[in-house]
């Protein structure tokens, strides 16, 4: 029963880095970030939302796209079926769950997450390279990176403006819960017209906060996306001189160590 | 059939970027006395059967649960109304604490 659909072409008898793709209508990104898990050295497994089964995977990746349309408030209907209710037990219990840009907005309406994603405030979509430091480098989603590092990593977004009131702001600041942060101040929005180049744009995030964490560090999100990250063409790999991060995908700057991490924060499977 | 009809407006003290935008346009539109545009949701929903607070309620949870998102948005009205007239009514002649419309 666990196991129904093992005819999936990944193989799947190594039983270690099983890393659940989680699929809603209208998700885009399933597929990048499958191919990121396997470039990392784990093992796709493909979740579907109204199946509440988790498969027995060890961590869960809800990616990015449009999830249901966006129909009503982006991720709040993806919030609401069959397979949150196994996942909210499990990110309880500590089971690594991230979710990528719509999935971060998923995690949020579900209640997983503090806080909401509300419209830019330039109220343009916002595409394009965006300047990354890392707030948290125990996160079991980037360990492998180090604290304060720079990254670079594409976003596309209309709604990647973090807000939450101050106390909640206060408490995730206070625990470093918030995991990552727009390195160029995002605060006064996209005034300028679409003049700015697309890493410039502003979606005016309350105190910069790109990712957050809960309480128990398991579940992150982020609205930039790390699993487009991973070409060398497509994102920018320059060394990083002097820094601290631990493995040499999350050197690089890019966002494979996002999922290189994961796999690392496992617990080793027994033999 | 008779419908409940629910608004949503997002919380005063989070930025509207929409009504920021619709606002010079709308002063230019004719109303240069406006000072500040907020733009929310309304829902009709309709409903099988006889409306009653009973109905009502159970609306008023399902749109606290599902229709606004607490962290952005309030509910600030929930109230039946009659489809042939258009007129707001009152199940059992009780008052909504959401404040009907006059």
């Amino acid at each position: 029963m666990k196991h129904r659909r093992q005819s999936v072409s990944h193989d799947e008898t190594a039983g270690h880095g099983r890393i659940g793709v989680l699929t809603f209508p209208g998700t885009s990104g399933d597929r990048d970030v499958a191919r990121a898990v396997e470039r990392a050295g784990g093992q796709v497994v493909e979740l579907w939302h109204a199946e509440a089964d988790l498969r027995d995977v060890e961590a869960v990746v809800l990616p990015g796209g449009a999830s249901f349309g966006d129909y009503l408030r982006p991720g709040a209907l993806a919030a609401r079926t069959e397979i949150m209710k196994e996942l909210h037990p499990a990110a309880e219990a500590g089971l690594p769950i991230l979710g990528i840009g719509n999935g971060f907005q998923v995690l949020c309406e579900a209640g997983l997450l503090l806080g909401t994603l509300a419209r830019n405030a330039g109220l343009r979509r916002v595409s394009g390279e965006v300047g990354l430091r890392i707030e948290n480098a125990e996160s079991p989603w980037l360990n492998g990176y180090g604290l304060g590092q720079a990254v670079t990593w594409p976003l596309a977004a209309t709604a990647a403006r973090y807000y939450a009131d101050e106390d909640s702001l206060d408490e995730l600041e206070e625990h470093s819960r918030v995991v990552l942060r727009y390195t160029e101040p995002a605060a006064d929005g996209d005034r300028s017209g679409g003049q700015l180049p697309p890493g410039q744009q502003r979606v005016a995030s309350q105190r910069d906060v790109a990712g957050i964490s809960s309480a128990n560090g398991a579940v992150v999100g982020v609205m930039a996306h790390p699993e487009l990250a991973i070409d060398t063409l497509a994102a920018r790999h320059e060394p990083v001189h002097g820094s601290t991060a631990t493995t040499s995908a999350a050197r690089q700057g890019g966002g494979l160590g996002v999922f290189t991490s994961v796999l690392q924060a496992l617990p080793v499977a027994p033999a | 059939m008779p419908r409940i009809v629910v608004e949503v407006m997002p919380k005063t003290a989070v930025l509207d970027p929409q009504g920021e935008a619709i606002l010079p346009h709308l002063q230019r539109a004719g109303l240069p006395s406006c000072t500040e545009v907020r733009v929310g949701t309304r829902f009709e929903l309709t409903i099988e059967g006889p409306l009653s607070n009973e109905r009502l309620a159970e609306a008023r949870a399902a749109a606290t649960e599902l229709l606004a998102n607490p962290a952005l948005e309030d509910v600030i009205l929930v109230s039946a109304e009659d489809c042939d007239t258009g007129q707001s009514s009152e199940p059992d002649g009780q008052s909504e604490p959401d404040g009907q419309p006059a």
